[in-house]
């Protein structure tokens, strides 16, 4: 037969990997600094781009989509070449995906800190980021399914699947949850309200950390496991079943992210049931990647690359153990809110996505530079002081979490809460801050050392080219069954048709959880005290989407005794049908802002949001100093933004929109005449006053800047329920 | 639990076939990817899990 000569593109690998270490480096430092607040809560005081909230969504789309969406692609590239015996389909679209890649990570990098946000949990990027990110993953997918078209080798290994899986369901959870009307270039409101866009969301964030953190990896696990322990995976049939069942599984359990909220039960238990059976497939996975090495252990001792593969392996395996437990409600219970969460996906991030990127890095670039790595005790160093990191991280943060459940729910003998300020829960567990601040920073000097020796590496060996390959071409054989070809191997060189097969098995879970809750209209029940938010209140919460401060406190009382005692009657479906995005949360750093409306006075938010401490001794929240500039809050666009409410089916009436900017005007003197009730508020506001007309500044009434709208909206918080009771007495 | 879904969805005219059709098609997926599996050669899988060593 003849044979075709053609080359591997390694190039286009380099490239992925360069950046998956620059990033890996930037995401995980902010994720420290974000450590670091913890304790040191003003370290960034008054520089509003610095501040946690805008840096947390940075964080988490840094290290997910940067670093480990690089880690993949390189991974990608290098496998999928070799597994099908072609050279990636185009290197115009290689280059492309490339470049569009980074070009969107730093246009997150650059907008999240501003405040641009959406806000929904691993999709905060905004519209037009959004439109991007599809467009470059479709040109990343017409690549791969175009190389599968031209390979060289009949049967698609079972990493390709995985592949594909990734980028089917990615493009599908990604535009279904992206949709949104925008109101300009950088400002948009979700399709969906309340309760429905929390469940559009969580389908979405469980399903990007399955279809994107997980099946590509698993896909990588397949191809690279075997060649660092040169031996073939340890059972081909179980990849097989762990392929198809993952996929159909995975997908139905999103609503386990939303247990004891307002979502109907019925989604709830299927989200409950569909998790639990996903421990099967997930240690059916974890177990074929280990027993790999049978009769190879002795070279886990001494070779840094299965090190990493190990750990990652068990790093994936304890977390998709502890996901399902995560599920069951009476775990739910006590984890959901705490750092228990926190625990949970950097034991995912940092061992299973973390070291199986260093592991294929460290067996990536001898390879690819045609020689040796630079240091193996370096590598080993890595490798040690990533696994304590990994473990100063977790232990301290399962520990706060415990704690935080338990002292949230303790309760007195009168009934009481033992500990009614929340701040006591909070103070009790800095010093677990402290350590997982500390093993945060090894996993980082473990970072830094792999890049030193990644450059040396490169240095010293020979610049990477393009590698020099040979296969015969495939046959043409007939496009139907041949005769005593079975359907699976005739389904297995029929990519398109494998593709199809994989989006109907995905779209089976999706559909029968989604589609009800879209539907039925009586699934929300409306309450008729609940009514759309005014004009500044509505710029008030897109000031509180802004600030990020749904990382840190939730809007959700779920219905336990000890919440409903703290913060007040439990969450109805109803009270969110007019939020745009939801903010539910699923963090509680701070309290629960549900029914904070009314709980305090102006003032005290006034105070509070300038300096926390002065309020609340202890707190860890940080300032907002910005809110208060001289300036005049930005309300131009108050209309359209109405507007687009309006058309999403908000019943704002067209002299409401015309009078906005009127009522705007007039809650906020209402407030600001609230505010002049405190003598020393008075005071300070003359100052301030006398201040800027000595320097010749334009003094802008306290009434018209943000501060304001963030009171208005926050004293709003919950008191439609409250409008109801008092009614009814 | 199938109490709790029909609660929340008796407004669709015969949802009780619902949780029904899921299990069914649960239960159809498990039973033909199990054939599936069951019905490669041993030497067709040894093949198959050789790709990535043979590159």
């Amino acid at each position: 037969m003849e044979m075709q000569q053609f080359y591997y593109d390694n190039k286009i690998v380099k490239k992925f990997i360069y950046a998956t270490v620059v990033f890996g480096v930037v995401g995980m430092l902010v994720g420290l600094l974000l450590a670091i607040m913890f304790i040191f809560p003003n370290i960034t005081d008054g520089i509003s781009w610095l501040s946690f909230g805008r840096l947390r969504p940075l964080h988490t789309n840094a290290v997910i989509f940067a670093f480990v969406g690089n880690a993949m692609f390189a991974g990608i590239y290098y496998s999928m070449q070799r597994l099908l015996k072609a050279r990636m389909f185009s290197d115009v679209l290689s280059n492309i995906h490339f470049w569009g890649w980074q070009l969107i990570i730093v246009a997150a990098a650059i907008t999240l800190p501003l405040g641009y946000t959406s806000s929904k949990e691993y999709a905060e990027l905004e519209w037009p980021i959004d439109i991007a990110i599809a467009l470059i993953w479709v040109v990343f997918g017409i690549n791969m399914i175009g190389t599968i078209l031209r390979r060289r080798e009949r049967h698609m290994y079972v990493a390709i699947w995985f592949y594909i899986a990734t980028f089917v369901t990615v493009a599908v959870l990604h535009i279904f949850n992206s949709l949104a009307l925008p109101v300009d270039g950088l400002k948009s409101y979700s399709a969906y309200a309340g309760v429905q866009d929390a469940l559009v969301q969580w389908w979405y964030g469980h399903n990007a950390v399955a279809f994107f953190l997980t099946t590509p990896f698993l896909g990588l696990m397949y191809y690279f496991v075997p060649k660092a322990a040169n031996r073939p995976v340890y059972s081909y049939r179980l990849s097989i079943v762990h392929f198809w069942s993952l996929i159909f599984i995975y997908i139905w359990a999103g609503p386990h992210h939303l247990l004891y909220s307002a979502l109907p039960t019925w989604a709830q238990n299927l989200g409950v049931v569909f998790s639990v059976m996903l421990i099967a497939p997930s240690w059916g996975g974890m177990i074929n990647g280990l027993l790999t090495l049978r009769g190879v252990w002795d070279k886990v001792r001494t070779e840094p690359v299965l090190k990493f593969f190990v750990v990652a392996i068990t790093g994936y395996g304890m977390a998709t153990f502890e996901g399902p437990m995560l599920s069951l409600k009476n775990v739910n219970a006590i984890a959901h809110y705490t750092d228990w969460i926190v625990a949970h996906v950097h034991v995912g991030a940092l061992a299973w996505n973390g070291f199986l990127t260093f592991g294929m890095v460290y067996w990536l670039l001898p390879r690819m530079t045609k020689g040796q790595l630079f240091s193996q005790k370096l590598a080993n160093f890595h490798f040690w002081i990533g696994t304590l990191g990994i473990i100063i991280y977790a232990l301290p943060m399962y520990v706060a979490g415990f704690t935080q459940a338990s002292m949230w729910k303790q309760f007195n003998p009168d009934g009481t809460l033992t500990y009614g300020n929340f701040l006591e829960t909070v103070t009790q567990i800095i010093p677990m801050y402290w350590m997982r601040m500390i093993g945060g920073s090894m996993y980082i000097i473990g970072m830094f050392v792999m890049v030193y020796n990644v450059v040396v590496t490169v240095r010293r060996n020979n610049a990477v080219q393009d590698e020099a390959a040979e296969a015969p071409a495939l046959e043409k054989i007939s496009p139907s069954r041949l005769k005593g070809e079975k359907f699976h191997g005739w389904l297995e060189r029929k990519p398109v048709q494998l593709t199809l097969l994989a989006t109907v098995a995905i779209l089976i879970g999706g559909i029968i959880q989604i589609v009800p809750t879209i539907m039925v209209k009586s699934n929300i029940p409306t309450i008729a005290s609940v009514k759309p938010y005014t004009p500044l209140e509505l710029e008030g919460r897109d000031l509180y989407i802004r600030e990020g401060c749904v990382g840190c406190h939730s809007q959700l009382i779920r219905p336990f005794r000890s919440e409903v005692e703290r913060y007040g009657p439990q969450a109805k479906a109803g009270e969110f049908v007019y939020d745009r995005p939801f903010l539910w949360g699923s963090k509680r750093t701070g309290p629960d802002l549900e029914r904070i409306g009314g709980k305090y006075n102006d003032n005290w938010h006034f105070n509070h949001m300038w300096d926390p401490q002065s309020t609340s001794s202890g707190s860890i929240m940080p300032g907002y100093k910005w809110l208060f500039d001289n300036k005049e809050m930005n309300f131009a666009d108050i209309e359209a933004k109405m507007k687009t409410l309006q058309k999403l089916g908000v019943p704002y009436t067209d002299q409401e929109i015309a009078g906005a900017k009127e009522a705007m005007l007039k809650q906020a003197s209402m407030i600001q005449k609230n505010l002049e009730s405190d003598p020393d508020y008075v005071k300070s506001y003359e100052d301030s006053k006398k201040a800027a007309a000595k320097n010749g500044e334009n003094f802008v009434p306290m009434e018209k800047r943000e501060i304001v709208a963030m009171i208005a909206y926050i004293q709003r918080l919950g008191t439609d329920i409250k409008v109801k009771e008092t009614a009814q007495k | 639990m199938f109490e709790a879904i029909k609660h929340n969805m008796e407004t669709i005219s015969g949802v009780e076939i619902y949780p029904m059709i899921s299990l069914s098609i649960f239960f159809v997926f498990f039973v033909a990817l199990a054939l599936w599996v069951a019905t490669y050669t041993k030497t067709k899988i040894a093949e198959m899990s050789e790709i990535p060593l043979k590159d």
